[in-house]
């Protein structure tokens, strides 16, 4: 097994969830409780990675990311190198290809939290920020565990996003997905089936919590 | 210029509902009122404007010195500035939190001595102890309504604002919550504004009453005045008890009560966990008249009186009489006719024991 491409991995989709656990709550936050009507623009783009052809959504951040974007050189400019083919870029693409896999659930978490308890939180004083914190969060917190777990295990199996933007650079964008295509590539099956049951199993162990916690089957945290 | 609470504002509803208030409460000393009306009349709408949840679109609300609403200058002081007591129907208790959990939930400003005293405070008050540990989810209706006033007056707010604060208890529990929170809210000496469509509740609870109907305000007062001098018709129809006096019960045996209106003994159902003082009610179509020295009916009390008034009301006439006590009585035309009904004229009025209401009061 390539062990390289194991931490690379892994690496990606920690950074990954723990940066859509601060970006999501706050899309999903906005989602939940704005009234805007025209808010359902944003829902769909949001949900465009969910249905977007991997290659399709890299192209375009590829070429968002480039040095003939200003995004790109911007980046370029302040950092010193270009962000494509970077570790970098390959978390920023998969922040966004991600997006939707933590917006989703933290969403559902807060739209089923009862307005009523919100506003009596705000009678009680309770700054938005603080009933967010002290009340829709500790009411959610399945939701939002759902959301980093499955955004977690969703960058682990990404493919096409990788292979446009990361391109294949041992222990920097190398990822198992795209360790197991090459494996293939020079016929090597048994490396590729190794590194292939590792992805499985740890897909489902992952997908198992989500749906043991959503089942309620375990506390997974200890009631207070 | 005495402190007043001040509401003068108008909303409306996509659905239709243009609720138009304009209301005073003197603050000092503090008040109870009840906004009285069936559902739909606009009396919630009220409280969440009080407690700014809810925006009139046009008009003021002023609590003291403070303009809580100025809606021509979209001017709005936040629920969280205005230091409230607010009570909704369903209580919103917090699943997430224990008991403690909750009535400390407003206090997260106070040094942590004086959180402890207040959350201790509130519990005594309202008999919590030994609950502190204990989920929403694993009380009692009665014992979740008592959390969720405990959480309100924890802050010590300058209003207190309860929304149907019995109705999600059963009966037998909410006779009994009732006088408990009276005696609570006397004690407590918060000014307070408690929505209801309860008569009973309305007249124990209650120093004003203002009664709404379709989003306006029909009348306001003391409670047993509105109810025995509603000012219109819609008024009367909607308090729905017409003759409020005070007497005092002096004896109960057998489910059945005698009380004393200035003298006058009445036979009612006896009520339980009520004290001496109460208000007899007794609504005008449960009065059945009869002409002075005709025979007995099975009605329990039969008392002797004139006519005082008689004023049409449509198909039906309202007849005014002083037995003792003024009692009123709507008869038909036809009715009024056979007795030889005229003022200054005998009557008997009879009532059935379970015709007569009585309702706690306090003696202040």
């Amino acid at each position: 097994m390539n062990w390289i491409a194991i931490g690379v991995t892994v690496k990606l989709a920690a950074l990954t969830s723990l940066l859509l656990l601060g970006i999501g709550v706050g899309i999903a936050y906005w989602l939940s409780f704005s009234r805007w009507r025209w808010k359902f623009l944003v829902e769909s783009i949001v949900a465009l990675p969910l249905v977007l052809p991997p290659t399709v959504l890299g192209f375009y951040i590829l070429v968002a990311i480039g040095p003939h974007s200003p995004v790109g050189r911007f980046y370029a400019d302040l950092v010193g190198h270009a962000l494509p083919f970077t570790f970098e870029g390959l978390l920023f693409a998969s922040i966004l290809y991600s997006l939707p896999f933590a917006v989703q659930p933290f969403a559902a978490a807060f739209d089923q939290v009862d307005r009523r308890l919100i506003e009596a939180s705000w009678t009680l004083g309770a700054s938005k920020l603080q009933t967010f914190f002290k009340l829709i969060l500790p009411l959610s917190i399945t939701g939002v565990i759902t959301g980093v777990v499955l955004s977690f295990a969703h960058t682990l199996g990404e493919f096409g996003v990788v292979l446009m933007v990361g391109g294949n650079i041992e222990g920097e964008t190398r990822t198992v997905s795209i360790d197991i295509y090459d494996e293939v590539q020079v016929l090597n099956y048994a490396g590729a089936a190794k590194t292939a049951f590792f992805l499985l199993v740890v897909s489902y162990l992952v997908l198992l919590c989500v749906y043991a916690m959503n089942r309620k089957v375990w506390a997974v945290w200890p009631q207070r | 210029m005495a402190a007043t609470l001040s509401l003068d504002c108008r909303k409306t509803f996509p659905r239709g509902l243009t609720v138009s208030v304009q209301l005073e409460l003197p603050l000092d000393p503090p008040l109870v009122l009840i906004l009285f009306g069936p559902s739909g009349s606009g009396k919630t709408t009220v409280l969440r404007c009080l407690a700014g949840l809810e925006q009139p679109e046009e008009g003021t609300i002023r609590f003291g010195q403070d303009l809580w609403v100025d809606a021509a200058r979209r001017q709005v002081v936040p629920p969280q500035a205005r230091h409230l007591g607010y009570m909704p129907q369903d209580y919103a208790l917090f699943p997430t939190h224990t008991v403690t959990g909750n009535i400390e939930y407003g206090l997260s400003d106070l040094p942590q001595a004086e959180r402890r005293r207040r959350v201790s405070e509130a519990l005594a008050l309202l008999q919590l102890q030994g609950l502190e540990q204990s989920k929403p989810r694993q009380l009692s209706g009665g014992q979740q309504q008592r959390v969720a006033l405990a959480r309100a007056i924890a802050r010590q707010p300058q209003l207190l604002l309860l929304d149907e604060p019995l109705s999600a208890l059963d009966a037998p529990t909410r006779g009994a919550l009732c006088s408990e929170l009276r005696s609570l809210l006397t004690r407590l000496k918060i000014p307070t504004v408690v929505v209801t469509h309860d008569w009973t509740e309305a007249l124990t609870l209650g120093d004003r009453i203002a009664v709404m109907s379709e989003g306006k305000i029909l009348q306001v007062g003391v409670p047993q005045e509105v109810f025995s001098r509603p000012a219109n018709e819609s008024v009367a129809q909607i308090v729905g008890v017409e003759t409020v006096v005070q007497g005092q019960v002096s004896d109960s045996a057998h489910g059945l009560a005698t009380v004393q209106v200035n003298g006058i003994a009445m036979k009612a159902l006896a009520v339980d966990e009520i004290g001496p003082s109460v208000y007899v009610c007794i609504r005008a179509e449960d009065v059945v008249l009869e002409q002075a020295g005709s025979g007995m009916t099975s009605a329990r009390n039969h008392l002797a009186g004139r006519v005082d008034a008689i004023d049409p009301r449509g198909v039906m006439v309202q007849v005014k009489i002083d037995c003792g006590f003024p009692l009123t009585a709507v008869i038909t035309r036809g009715a009024v006719e056979e007795l030889r009904l005229a003022p200054g004229a005998p009557v008997i009025a009879a009532i059935k024991a379970g015709s007569v209401h009585l309702v706690s009061r306090s003696v202040v």
